[in-house]
């Protein structure tokens, strides 16, 4: 099995690969978030607690959860194409950018929503919530970076930057955070000390994980896709791609 | 070389000491503003106090970030700069300390005055004190990072506030814990460590950071 | 010395210019002509390693500028279209400090005796900011009297000065490339370097 990785890192033969790859992708998360779906709001037992209201969690969590990898795999490519020069790594990285930030926003919004039944209001200064809320500053300031600059390579460079100094800082950050939470106790309500969480809706929530990941890849592979066109839209393949289609 | 760096800068600001006034007096408006706004209850202004003199110590020190690199830029001189035998580091080391000195150590001196019409007790006014004097150099370090990569770019000002806020985020935390956990008799050693902690790391590693970012936004 | 093999300029998306290769021997100047946008300064500031070519390479005694850093810069002095001076400093200061950026301190003399060759007699301790902008070019070029670089990398040194001073470069060019130097150089105007070595480049 010797495949030619590198082949993959020209731009060229990644939109093709990337073309090539995308529906599957796409098949898959749709094919999942049905099943992850199904099981969790048909299936799972309705929690004796919380009754209905927890549900929410099969979204909330996931979502949770793809913000904070797709920071740390964000401020990874970057890295890479900051240390090794290599485009089409930075442009994953600003292709990941909005889709991280999605989640982040889907992950406060669906704990506002779930909140407000639980604890009576939609928002509590609690630890989680403000770290999330501070993740999702950081993924607004490395777009807002890279759309201020004019030439890409400056782009890709300055997100990286940023992009590294936020994983720097995120540890401290949270660290930070919970500290001040601790100090102001009060209307902290805490989030892990829910009852032993039923198979069906541990099944349900990796499922609605894997969902995630699956529709993060699809639509990061779009969206380098586009930005590989629109950056090589002056390349001789490119005109060919245009010459054929 | 280093040191004439701190000392050129300190010079320019001499020259131009309208700037380094202008920050003071934004701090001193904004601290003074909380008071209208939520009304001249002593107790709760007391409560208050920590965080509304470090929120507007953030804002101020972020205000003047901009100028950090820029005139620099605009005159070429950061050019000679990229292209001294000194490694750049360095230098942006001690243009972040002259910043520093031109606007954080002015807040630093001011604050206790402020804390002395929040009502502040004695102890807390020293732990603000100390606080802040811990706490802004670390503010102008990783502002450092943030002027560098938003070098010349429009709207660069509003930029930057996206990019440097929520980074300054632990010293505001550490700032004002340090001031409330003194003043509910927890003593304050903890925060202003771990605040001692940042300023360390921010001192080895920023300059760094902003030295690539510099480069970077020179290419 | 100085070896350019291949170098290739994009801006955006348009190449400015490609398949440059030039070196450059001790004793010897280069003047780079082109019109306007023709891409002059960004090749002397690819020379300094500011800009990044996207393709080629600069060499300097054997060994790449990139990887050189720090120790090519003790050799090199840049002076740039911008002149590098604070308006708010006076010339002295100007020059005593940008000299002690390039690692190269002067005392007080030095810096005085610079001025006056350049014919800044009595503007010492002006600020610049009332100064001409010739005499700030003045000011600016006055670091090339005291630094001690082999390689001098030159943007337009003449724009704004009067025939005086034309001549005065022209002399401290004719000095330095005696002494060994090297001077690449862009500019419109003609200067007469008599009896060195010229090199011309002409980019499109």
């Amino acid at each position: 099995m010797a495949i030619n990785w590198f082949k993959y890192s020209s731009p060229a033969s990644f939109y093709s690969l990337a073309g090539k790859m995308t529906p599957l992708f796409s098949i898959t998360a749709f094919a999942l978030f049905v099943a992850g779906l199904y099981i969790g709001f048909f299936v799972a037992p309705t929690d004796f607690q919380q009754s209905e209201a927890y549900r929410i969690i099969f979204i909330h969590v996931p979502a949770a959860w793809m913000s904070m990898f797709l920071y740390l795999i964000m401020a990874s490519w970057a890295a890479i194409g900051l240390a090794f020069n290599t485009r089409l790594s930075s442009m994953i990285a600003t292709a990941i950018a909005p889709t991280g930030a999605m989640f982040t926003f889907l992950a406060l919004w669906t704990g506002a929503l779930w909140g407000k039944p639980m604890w009576g209001t939609w928002w509590v200064w609690d630890a989680r919530l403000t770290s999330e809320l501070i993740l999702l500053f950081l993924y607004i300031g490395f777009m807002a970076l890279q759309a201020a600059i004019d030439d890409p390579r400056r782009a890709d460079k300055a997100g990286a930057v940023i992009a590294l100094v936020g994983v720097v800082n995120i540890p401290i950050i949270y660290f930070s955070v919970k500290w001040w939470n601790t100090l102001h106790q009060g209307a902290t309500v805490s989030l892990t000390q829910s009852p032993k969480m039923a198979a069906t809706m541990l099944t349900s929530m990796l499922i609605m994980g894997l969902a995630c990941w699956m529709y993060s890849i699809a639509v990061v592979l779009m969206r380098t896709r586009t930005i590989i066109l629109e950056r090589e839209r002056h390349t001789m393949w490119v005109s060919e791609l245009q010459g054929t289609a | 070389m280093f040191l004439w760096v701190i000392q050129r800068d300190l010079l320019l600001a001499m020259r131009q000491r309208a700037d380094v006034l202008t920050t003071l007096f934004f701090f001193i408006i904004v601290v003074s503003l909380f008071p209208l706004g939520v009304g001249p209850e002593m107790n709760m202004l007391r409560i208050m106090a920590p965080g509304v003199v470090w929120v507007a110590a953030l804002l101020s020190s972020m205000l003047s970030l901009e100028r950090m690199f820029f005139s620099d830029y605009l005159d070429g001189t950061l050019e000679q700069m990229l292209l001294s035998p000194q490694p750049l580091s360095l230098l942006v080391l001690g243009k972040a300390l002259a910043h520093w000195l031109v606007t954080g150590l002015p807040l630093v001196l001011i604050a206790p005055v402020l804390g002395i019409q929040f009502n502040l007790p004695m102890d807390s006014l020293l732990v603000l004190t100390a606080s802040l004097l811990l706490g802004t150099p670390v503010l102008s370090l990783i502002g450092a990072i943030g002027a560098a990569l938003t070098l010349g770019l429009r709207g660069g000002g509003v930029l930057v506030s996206l990019l440097v806020l929520p980074l300054y985020i632990p010293v505001l935390i550490f700032g004002t814990g340090a001031v409330e956990a003194s003043s509910v008799g927890l003593g304050a050693s903890t925060h202003l460590s771990l605040l001692g902690a940042l300023l360390l790391a921010s001192l080895v590693l920023t300059p760094w950071a902003a030295a690539a970012a510099l480069r970077i936004s020179m290419e | 010395m100085l070896k350019v093999s291949d170098l290739e300029c994009m801006r955006g998306e348009r190449s400015l210019f490609k398949d440059i290769n030039f070196s450059l021997e001790a004793g010897e100047l280069m003047q780079v002509n082109g019109p306007n946008g023709s891409g002059k300064t960004s090749l002397l500031r690819m020379l300094c390693g500011l800009a990044i070519p996207v393709h080629g390479e600069i060499r300097w005694c054997g060994n790449a500028i990139r990887s050189l850093d720090e120790e090519y810069h003790n050799a090199i002095t840049y002076l740039g279209h911008l002149n590098g001076t604070k308006d708010n400093l006076t010339a002295i200061e100007n020059l005593r400090i940008s000299s002690a950026l390039a690692g190269n301190e002067i005392d007080e003399s030095e810096g005085y005796m610079a001025l006056r060759h350049m014919g800044l007699g009595g503007c010492e301790i002006l600020p610049v900011k009332v100064l001409s902008q010739g005499q700030r070019r003045r000011v600016a070029l006055a670091r090339l009297l005291v630094c001690r670089t082999v390689l001098w990398i030159l943007d337009e040194p003449l724009v704004a000065l009067d025939s005086a001073a034309v001549k005065l470069v022209q002399s401290l060019l004719v000095q330095h490339l005696d002494q060994g130097g090297m001077v690449v150089m862009a500019t419109h105007q003609d200067i007469n370097v008599a009896a060195v070595i010229t090199k011309r480049l002409q980019l499109a």
